[in-house]
């Protein structure tokens, strides 16, 4: 058994220490926001927090995450306040949909470091996740709206 | 516009010939036509007491509203545009109702494919071409042909749709008549009610057993968009919220009581035969509960997806051989060899004497390329099935409900009736999900598992090497230019067919020329007096499907490519010399507004270049304007301006995601993205050998709708043509290099 915090909950798992954090996420643990798009790192859509740090889910073997503490997009805190969530909500990011829990995730952490990223940054930061619809503007948009209203916050 | 009449008298004979010998696909449609109408309404036989329902749309209960999608949402938005559709003309509002996909029904028939599959060019409005249309129409109506695609669900259902609300508003102020005793006049809606003189307000699920009761009122008319609530102006898309919030449950993220999970390993070699298979390994795995023969691979059932994939990784398989050449540059060879008359796809459009006017001027010639490419949406094919004694349940996203039926039953014996199949929200298709390698192996997988939901998902190496590739074509254009104008352009391209591919896959299958090999070829609207438009179709090669544009994703690029060298030998600018030569007003005016939206000057100089180019597909005439700079890091794009012609805008942010996207797709994708063979096997199996675009070389994208065209027209593909072009124009414009074939990074670096 190993045993793991997913969204603030104790969970136990049964699977060989390989199997990637992903898969008990989905298959394991019915948590299906952090989707399979690649198993190689190359898309970003399985990323969800470990320990505070975004990371990508299909990379991450459950062995190394016992006992460590895994925040999914479902999991996080003030989930309907986040401004990034309400700045992909009223920028209308998705199409299909399937890459943008991992957009999310990855951009929530690009404003963890910095608070307000150039189009470079951006860049820099969002160029591990993919999107096949092509809505790379509306995310570029949504950021510098959520960075702007996380500012305001302040 | 001398030309194009003589083009529809021309393609009028071809046109009645086509269709009297049943269009493009061939047989289908003779026996299935005789017994099934589309008139049947295939909600009334799943409704509860007290329910409603007015046609294939609309389904009230007591409880609840239901607005059925009718076709797939694939991420281009129609999962909510339709149902808002009818809740426009119900006076609904969004929440106030659940939203279905459908099931497989004739009912659902696409009218939107009468335009397409008519042999007129879009531009085209003649009388000849109206009446084949129609017939084209009442054909697709016997057929009662269920198929997302071809950028046809607003044509589709831009008029249907609101008819079915306006038809269900009416039928429901009629019970509320008859309830209340006042006259129908003197009854409004609002909100989801029948709201009485007096302001009484009768919920609609209220009504639902007396308006069951009466006849619908069938010459029910919608609205002038004059009168629109939500349709027309920016709207929220019903599925944002669920998809931002991780929500939503695509098909992949679908579970069922006791469901176990497979994974696959199939002949590379698509659709050939496995020959032995050594499993011994894959069976001490962990998680391992079966291992299933197929017909075409091996499938590993384990208790969870990594499991199977991790233990169908180690069965060995030994493959027969492909039916295409085992290596990528033979299919070069047979496609450089199919400019052949025996390969003759058809020769859609002939005007003047092109053989003198090759002969007059200066001749241009030049050869365009572009490769096999890869559809892969995010989300993998997957789906859920269980067979039962008495049939097989089916949950998968696709775009052609009754194929699956009929490709599920084909594969297990069963009848197409007894495979109910439920539609999900997909991460995507751009194509992919008309074809059916899934649907045939879960069936197979199910089918031994009887009694047991199985979950199939294909790895991301799988999809890869089972994706069935847009085509892969060669062009040999010849033109000739003389005092300053293009007097002649002969254009010839060599193709594998990608449409007759999917129907004959569709069990449908047709000895017609492959009309999409026509689009970006025939239907070219420049005042040029000498013009031939010419197909041959490869035989032998791999297998080809619809992608994203389909045929014009191909020759949009090597047309307006080779207008574009035909333009600069006449010494002209890319612009105002397609603006001067275009036929169709309306098409002009989208060429004059992209001119306008991107400031073109002419030759921008010091490294920069603007390159334009004009496809019309499906309908939809679109111009682009690419600028790009020269950096030490390779070329950048810097900007696009996109102007479409869609008739009417239904839904304006998703109009705009949607061009930006397939702007970033046709980009993207002429950029960086092929698919080879070597040893019958595709080499390229994740996005780090097929990565198109991502965000950090993604351009700002200005986008503008405009509402000329006389029909309402689809936005899902028509981006995707004249991106490349436009790239490879503007690249030309920066450096002097012209690059004739994709992806364009075999030939110049990108930042």
């Amino acid at each position: 058994m190993i045993e793991l915090m997913v969204n603030g909950i104790k969970r136990q798992v049964d699977v060989v220490p390989e199997m990637p954090l992903l898969w008990v996420l989905r298959d394991e643990l019915g948590i299906t926001s952090p989707k399979y798009g690649c198993g190689v790192a190359q898309c970003g859509a399985c990323t969800v927090r470990i320990e505070g740090k975004a990371v990508r889910s299909c990379q991450a073997h459950i062995g190394e995450v016992a006992g460590k503490s895994v925040v999914t997009l479902e999991g996080l805190e003030k989930r309907e306040q986040n401004p990034v969530i309400q700045a992909w909500i009223e920028h209308q990011v998705p199409q299909c949909g399937y890459c943008q829990t991992g957009q999310i995730m990855q951009a929530i952490s690009l404003l963890d470091l910095i608070s307000n990223p150039t189009d470079d940054e951006i860049n820099q930061v969002m160029s591990g996740n993919l999107c096949r619809c092509g809505t790379y503007p509306r995310i570029r948009a949504a950021i510098h709206a959520a960075a702007a209203k996380k500012m305001a916050e302040k | 516009m001398g030309h194009m009449q003589n083009l529809s008298r021309r393609a009028f004979v071809l046109g009645t010939a086509a269709i009297a010998g049943g269009i493009a696909f061939g047989a289908f449609g003779t026996a299935e036509a005789a017994t099934t109408t589309a008139g049947d309404n295939p909600l009334s036989a799943g409704l509860g007491p007290n329910s409603v329902t007015f046609n294939p749309w609309v389904e009230i209960s007591p409880e609840k509203i239901t607005l059925i999608a009718q076709h797939a949402d694939i991420g281009q938005g129609v999962g909510s545009v339709q149902p808002i559709m009818i809740a426009e003309e119900m006076d609904l509002d969004p929440g106030q109702f659940d939203v279905r996909f459908a099931a497989p029904s004739p009912a659902y028939f696409n009218t939107g494919f009468a335009d397409e599959l008519a042999p007129f060019v879009a531009a085209d409005q003649s009388p000849a071409a109206e009446e084949a249309r129609a017939k084209t129409l009442e054909w697709l109506r016997q057929a009662g042909l269920q198929m997302t695609g071809g950028s046809s669900s607003m044509p589709d259902t831009y008029e249907k749709l609101r008819v079915a609300g306006a038809v269900a508003r009416e039928t429901l102020k009629a019970a509320a008549a008859k309830r209340s005793g006042i006259a129908v006049a003197d009854l409004r809606t609002q909100s989801g009610h029948v709201i009485l003189p007096n302001g009484t307000r009768i919920a609609y699920v209220d009504l639902s057993a007396d308006a069951a009761k009466i006849p619908p009122v069938l010459d029910a008319k919608p609205r002038d968009p004059s009168q629109w609530r939500l349709l027309g102006r920016p709207m929220t898309r019903l599925d944002i919220r669920d998809k931002v919030m991780g929500e939503l449950k695509f098909g992949i993220d679908m579970k069922m009581d006791g469901m176990l999970y497979a994974a696959v390993k199939l002949n590379p070699g698509k659709g050939q035969p496995l020959k032995s298979y050594d499993a011994s390994k894959a069976r001490t795995m962990p998680g391992v509960k079966t291992v299933l023969e197929l017909k075409t691979g091996v499938a590993v059932i384990a208790t969870n997806s990594w499991y199977a994939m991790k233990a169908v990784d180690a069965v060995i398989c030994e493959w027969a051989p492909s039916a295409y050449p085992a290596e990528q540059a033979d299919h070069w060879k047979v496609l450089e060899s199919s400019f052949k008359p025996e390969f003759l796809g058809k020769e859609w459009r002939k005007t003047g004497d092109i053989e003198a006017a090759l002969k007059t001027g200066k001749l241009v010639e030049a050869e365009y390329r572009a490769p096999y490419v890869g559809h892969q949406p995010l989300e993998p094919l997957n789906g859920i099935g269980l067979v039962t004694d008495s049939g097989m349940e089916i949950w998968v996203g696709h775009q052609s409900p009754r194929f699956v039926q009929d490709v599920a039953a084909k594969a297990i014996g069963l009848k197409p009736e007894q495979i109910t199949f439920h539609n999900q929200w997909t991460g995507g298709s751009f194509g992919h999900r008309l074809e059916y390698e899934n649907v045939r192996v879960l069936a197979e997988i199910a089918n031994q598992m009887k009694g047991t939901p199985i979950k199939l998902v294909f790895s991301r190496e799988e999809d890869f090497l089972q994706d069935i590739p847009r085509q892969i074509a060669i062009a040999r254009h010849r033109g000739s230019v003389d005092k300053g104008k293009i007097v002649a352009a002969d254009l010839q391209l060599a193709s594998t067919a990608p449409f007759k591919g999917l129907l004959e896959r569709s069990g449908t299958p047709t000895k017609d020329p492959d009309g999409q090999l026509a689009t970006g070829l025939w239907n070219v609207y420049y005042d040029i007096p000498n013009f031939r438009g010419t197909s041959y179709e490869a035989q032998g090669l791999s297998p080809c499907t619809t992608w994203r544009s389909v045929g014009a994703s191909t020759s949009g690029f090597f047309t307006e490519s080779f207008i574009d060298e035909l333009i600069h030998a006449a010494g002209l600018d890319p612009m105002k010399a397609r603006i001067a030569m275009c036929t169709v007003p309306h098409y002009r005016k989208v060429l004059e507004t992209v001119a306008e939206m991107s400031d073109w000057k002419g030759p921008l100089g010091n490294g920069r270049g603007r390159g334009v180019a004009f496809v019309e597909s499906f309908g939809t005439p679109t111009a682009e304007v690419v600028e790009v700079s020269m950096t030490d890091r390779g070329i950048k794009i810097d900007k696009v301006w996109i102007a479409v012609d869609v008739g009417k805008v239904i839904d304006p942010v998703n109009f705009e995601n949607q061009v930006q996207g397939g702007v970033i797709w046709g980009l993207g994708h002429a950029i960086n993205c092929e698919l080879t063979y070597a040893k019958g096997a595709v080499q390229q199996t994740n996005y780090n050998h097929h990565e198109a675009m991502r965000i950090y070389q993604c351009p700002v994208i200005e986008v503008r709708g405009l509402e000329n065209d006389p029909k309402v027209r689809g936005v899902g593909e028509p981006p995707v043509p004249p991106a490349a072009p436009a790239l490879a124009n503007a690249i030309f414009a920066a450096t002097g290099k012209r690059i004739r074939e994709m992806p364009f990074n075999k030939f110049i670096d990108f930042v």
